[in-house]
């Protein structure tokens, strides 16, 4: 079993009437089976009200299957002895960096997470110290968070759950609100934690460029996984995506644009590099 | 009609020990019917730029004259110029508080004194001009999708008829779809209604498919204000100032140096694709097989 793995999972909303009645019933997640390895930097995609928030709300037990089972590092989310673990095992990010920053101060704010684990003075320092390390914000430690920039202020937020020792960190849209250096700076961070910490990274976005590095990639249409691989078996098929009211990077849709036109060249291109090597050797 | 900012600068927090220079010497005019990207990393001054615009914040020195009258002159009808040039903010679907779609709507023309049927009508016309399904109208705000929302927040804000719309952000935190779904409506009301539009964006694939003149600002001066092709020639500057070009810009420049002769101003997909399609045939290359 992997480091978090669904089964049949389902997630119901009740609407409910101004008396109270349940009125009508949203099928949010509508029967997912998926089964993360540890150690694996994975993307989830889907358009707004696909379910992908839902999912990831799941896996830090915010909320609970309605039916099935989702296990985090092999403990059910739904047994309420297990919600703790299940949090320190499992950390989230969100996409406000102000809603996430309790802290005055930056060192402060990261050691929020482990002094409510009730972690030791002395090793709450340590934890502090090797998270702002890893995130590359040890320069920022005595200043106030809301002097950052978006992108420095979601490191912060990362570095907080990376002190919480989590195996997996689940980002929801971490980088919606940044311009573009936040977006590279935070998502540089993630890929880091991932190759050296070994953190599972499950990433939700709706940009199509950051996950062209990833393991694997899940997209969600209606509560449902309708395509699941790698970013070059995903981007590759770009009408699909497309329907799926997704996109695909630039460079993978200017390759599509050219087999259009009859020239030859490879179907799952992601990066700029590779666009560049591929369209030079036709020359 | 036109805005016309002059030398203005804008100090936060006179005498507090933390002040900070938000504006510095900015001049700019803005003509009718532009449409302008103005870019920016966070913190650059173009939110305050903005506000600055429409009134909500006043310049600690210079002037802003909106069709040719200092809006800081004390007679000036400040209430007015609110009307006219437009604001939506960030995630704007946060402001929404009525019972259904269209009182939303009607709340701020509801401000003006005008008559219920004008009210109505301005109503009727803007949730049409975003786009928005009239089986909506009736239903709460609430229950609608996040691009569903923020297109009736935008409707709240075209019912107050403005001469010119400023947008921060609108496609934040939206699909790919949804993004150009919101892009592609503020551009027909651009067509069609002949209003200003100023579009605060992030997304430089986004700015480059849409706008006809891009202001950059950075810390709080603007460094470039010219046509987007000219503006992304300078991307490697552009990356100093935290921001960066459209992927084809780099594609283009990085094709270029290896000896294809491509065309670098290419800033979107359709224009790399047929400049490198013209390139290779020009090469003699696998263009024609």
């Amino acid at each position: 079993m992997g480091i978090v793995k669904t089964a049949k999972l389902v997630y119901e909303y009740l609407k409910h009437d101004e008396e109270g009645n349940v009125e009508a019933v949203n099928r949010a997640i509508d029967g997912v089976d998926i089964d993360i390895e540890e150690g694996q930097f994975i993307a989830v995609l889907g358009h707004n009200g696909s379910g992908k928030s839902t999912f990831a709300k799941h896996i830090n037990a915010l909320i609970v299957p309605t039916e099935g089972t989702m296990w985090v590092d092999g403990l059910k989310t739904d047994e309420e002895q297990n919600t703790i673990k299940v949090r320190q095992t499992a950390g989230m990010v969100f996409q406000n960096p102000d809603n996430q920053i309790i802290g005055t101060i930056v060192e402060e704010d990261v050691g929020f997470g482990p002094e409510n684990l009730g972690v030791p003075t002395q090793e709450i320092w340590e934890r502090v110290n090797k998270s702002l390390e890893s995130v590359h914000m040890t320069e920022y430690r005595h200043h106030s968070p809301n002097k950052l920039s978006g992108g420095q202020k979601q490191r912060v937020a990362i570095a907080g759950v990376i002190a919480m020792h989590p195996k997996c960190i689940v980002l929801d849209e971490p980088t919606a609100m940044l311009d573009p250096n936040g977006r590279k700076e935070v998502i540089k961070a993630v890929h880091e934690l991932n190759k050296k910490e070994k953190i599972t990274v499950i990433l939700i976005t709706h940009y199509m460029d950051e996950v062209i590095d990833a393991d694997k990639v899940y997209v969600m249409d209606e509560g449902k996984v309708v395509m699941e691989g790698t970013p070059r078996e995903i981007f590759s098929q770009v009408d699909k995506m497309k329907d799926l009211r997704l996109d695909v990077p630039q460079a993978t849709e200017i390759a599509y644009e050219l087999r259009k036109s009859g020239i030859n060249i490879r179907a799952d291109i992601l990066s700029i590099d590779e666009l560049v090597n591929e369209v030079c050797q036709l020359k | 009609m036109s805005i016309k900012v002059e030398n203005v600068n804008y100090i936060y927090g006179i005498g507090s020990g933390f002040e900070k220079q938000a504006l510095k010497d900015v001049n700019l005019t803005i003509n009718d019917g532009e449409f302008i990207g103005l870019i920016g990393h966070t913190g650059s001054g173009k939110s305050t730029l903005t506000q600055h615009l429409n009134g909500l914040v006043k310049a600690t020195s210079g002037a802003i004259y909106y069709n040719g009258q200092n809006i800081y002159d004390e007679k000036y009808n400040m209430r007015e110029l609110r009307s006219k040039v437009g604001l939506v903010f960030q995630y704007p679907e946060h402001q929404l508080f009525e019972e259904t779609v269209f009182k939303d709507v009607c709340f701020g023309p509801s401000n003006l004194g005008l008559s219920k049927d004008e009210i109505e009508e301005r109503a009727y016309q803007a949730l049409k001009n975003v786009g928005l399904d009239k089986t909506f109208y009736e239903q709460s705000p609430f229950e609608l999708s996040g691009g569903q929302k923020r297109r009736v927040a935008i409707a709240g804000v075209l019912a107050m008829k403005p001469d010119v719309l400023i947008l921060d952000e609108p496609t934040a935190g939206l699909d790919p779809r949804g993004r150009d779904e919101i892009l592609d409506q503020i551009a027909l009301l651009h067509k069609t209604e002949h209003i200003t539009i100023i579009l605060v964006s992030h997304s430089m694939e986004d700015v480059a498919k849409y706008v006809g003149r891009i202001i950059v600002m950075n810390r709080g001066e603007v460094l470039f204000d010219d046509i987007p092709k000219k503006v992304f020639k300078n991307y490697k500057k552009l990356e100093e100032v935290g921001l960066a070009a459209p992927q084809s810009t780099y594609i283009m420049n990085a094709l270029k140096e290896r000896g294809l002769d491509v065309d670098t101003d290419a800033m979107t997909v359709e224009e790399a694709a047929t400049s490198i399609i013209k390139a290779l045939k020009e090469n003699g290359g696998a263009g024609d097989d």
